[in-house]
């Protein structure tokens, strides 16, 4: 049934894969992201009660969603590196785990920022900016085991457990925290049931949200394609890789420059 | 303890290392494991327990130092806020709960670091009995050693802090309820960081964040007793997170421990 999968198993198919893969994704997420942007901040009407402050909204919700996702989804490939053994899953988590973290820094701050004007406060013990402080914190936990230990299979096993308890402890923690104190304002998004935003907000903000999802894939393959090559790094493909690319190299600085022809790295193969 | 003579300490650790080589010899061949391989899960389970007992009845410190350390950290918090009474009965339950919280952590470094020095982490895992069993036993003696006698102490604690006579009881529950699912929780992060040199900062990183909705309810339930109200919904949820934790983490510490030990 996943015979189609079977390839990409293999590092260099994935490697050249994900090369071809990560300008598409960059082109995509520019023009949603483009669009989506200029859309949700010069022309999307301002909100009645909150003014033009709310508009942090279009950055604030989708790296908040998305610091979630990204979670979810390094736990399904560290669950899948830990079943079926594929040592790629691995590099795909951590490369997931510092962007992941980076998305959840930004909900923070936005956040904060959003907070000033409206509660008059930057920080405030509310559940769900808690829960997302408490997502960093586990971020930042997975990242630091990763590094933590010399051979990158067994840090990619280690923090693959580590990521996979996080992930049952999150709900935990999320509803725990929400019951605990609660002051933020409901979800305004939600897949079932209507959007309580009219459509004029709500386009923008889809788009602002694919906008974002597409550059964390790109981003996710662009640091996946770097984790394989230094896995990978004593292996004759990316020695080839590597000499390759210095010959090109060479050969764009030899035009450039009107090369001499006692170059002493020429002769060397 | 703190002002024994240069000469008895001296005479201590001296008197610890002897100890310390018998209990490795004695420790090294368990004669019903080797000579009897149809030992029956709870034999093995008992057998674990009784000798990560006897190992830290030899080291009686293993088991004072995070209880002092409980005991000294609550005393700092009447110190640096102020002897008011009405302000500490209000804050004892999270100080209680904090402090605890931060002895089980200090506590957990135990838990394995001797084995994996000696190898007989090692052995264990290569025995015929399943982990679950054997890492189970090892969690249950280290709640035995650390966190009852934060369970016993916590009372005298709650005197100091002036906590309100009505959560005594609540507080007791969470504590017994609670402190099981810190080792549980614990014995991951320790098991992952086993092999790491300096894994005791990381450890804490890992492992504190896991223990919020412990903390969140128990907390929670000790305020409710204070004004009169039933507090059996937070028992019950901290008591969920019990069973959950005693059934599903152990098998994430044997995962941890294969890798680990490698």
């Amino acid at each position: 049934m996943f015979k189609w999968l079977h390839p990409y198993a293999n590092p260099e198919v994935s490697y050249n894969f994900c090369g071809k893969l990560q300008p598409w994704l960059f082109r995509i997420s520019t023009i949603f992201l483009v669009i989506g942007l200029v859309w949700a901040l010069l022309f999307a009407p301002a909100d009645y009660q909150q003014g033009d402050s709310f508009r942090i909204f279009y950055i604030h919700v989708p790296a908040a969603i998305l610091a979630m996702g990204i979670y979810f989804a390094m736990a399904s490939a560290a669950l899948a590196s830990l079943v079926w053994q594929f040592k790629l899953a691995d590099a795909s988590a951590a490369a997931m785990a510092p962007i992941g973290a980076v998305f959840t820094a930004i909900a923070l701050i936005t956040g904060a920022a959003w907070g000033k004007p409206m509660w008059g406060t930057w920080w405030i013990w509310d559940a769900r900016l808690t829960s997302e402080l408490i997502l960093l914190f586990l971020y930042l936990g997975v990242i630091a085991l990763h590094n933590a230990f010399e051979d990158k299979n067994l840090a990619g096993k280690a923090a693959g457990i580590l990521s996979l308890v996080g992930v049952i402890n999150l709900p935990i923690i999320h509803y725990s925290v929400e019951w605990w104190n609660t002051l933020h304002q409901g979800a305004t998004v939600s897949k079932l049931g209507a959007p309580s935003m009219s459509a004029v907000m709500y386009w923008p903000f889809l788009i602002c949200l694919l906008g974002f999802s597409f550059l964390i894939a790109a981003l996710v393959c662009l640091r996946f394609r770097t984790e394989v090559l230094a896995r990978n790094s004593m292996r004759p493909w990316v020695r080839e890789l590597a000499i390759n690319s210095l010959r090109s190299e060479q050969q764009i600085s030899c035009n450039s420059q009107q090369c001499h022809s006692n170059n002493p790295n020429q002769g060397t193969k | 303890m703190t002002q024994a003579s240069p000469r008895s300490i001296d005479k201590k650790t001296i008197d610890k290392k002897t100890i310390e080589k018998s209990t490795l010899k004695q420790n090294a061949l368990p004669p019903s494991i080797n000579h009897n391989n149809k030992l029956s899960y709870r034999g093995a389970f008992n057998l674990v327990v009784k000798r990560d007992l006897t190992i830290a009845l030899r080291h009686k410190d293993d088991i004072l130092n995070p209880l002092l350390f409980f005991i000294i950290v609550v005393t700092l918090f009447p110190l640096g806020i102020g002897p008011e009474a009405s302000t500490l009965s209000r804050i004892a339950p999270g100080i209680i709960w904090v402090a605890a919280l931060l002895a089980t952590l200090l506590s957990l470094d135990r838990l394995f670091k001797a084995d994996h020095g000696d190898g007989s982490l090692e052995q264990m895992l290569l025995s015929p009995h399943p982990v679950f069993v054997l890492v189970l036993a090892k969690i249950v003696a280290h709640w035995l050693i650390t966190g009852l006698p934060l369970l016993i102490v916590a009372p005298l604690l709650a005197v100091l802090l002036h906590l309100n006579e009505q959560s005594y009881g609540a507080l007791m529950l969470t504590l017994l309820l609670g402190t099981p699912v810190l080792s549980l929780l614990g014995a991951i992060g320790v098991a992952l960081t086993v092999g790491i040199k300096k894994g005791g900062v990381l450890l804490s990183l890992l492992v504190l964040p896991l223990y919020i909705p412990v903390l969140i309810f128990a907390t929670s339930a000790i305020d409710t007793a204070a004004l009169g109200l039933p507090y059996g919904g937070q028992l019950a949820i901290i008591a969920a997170l019990f069973f959950g934790s005693l059934t599903l983490a152990p098998f994430a510490v044997g995962a941890a421990l294969k890798v680990s030990t490698n």
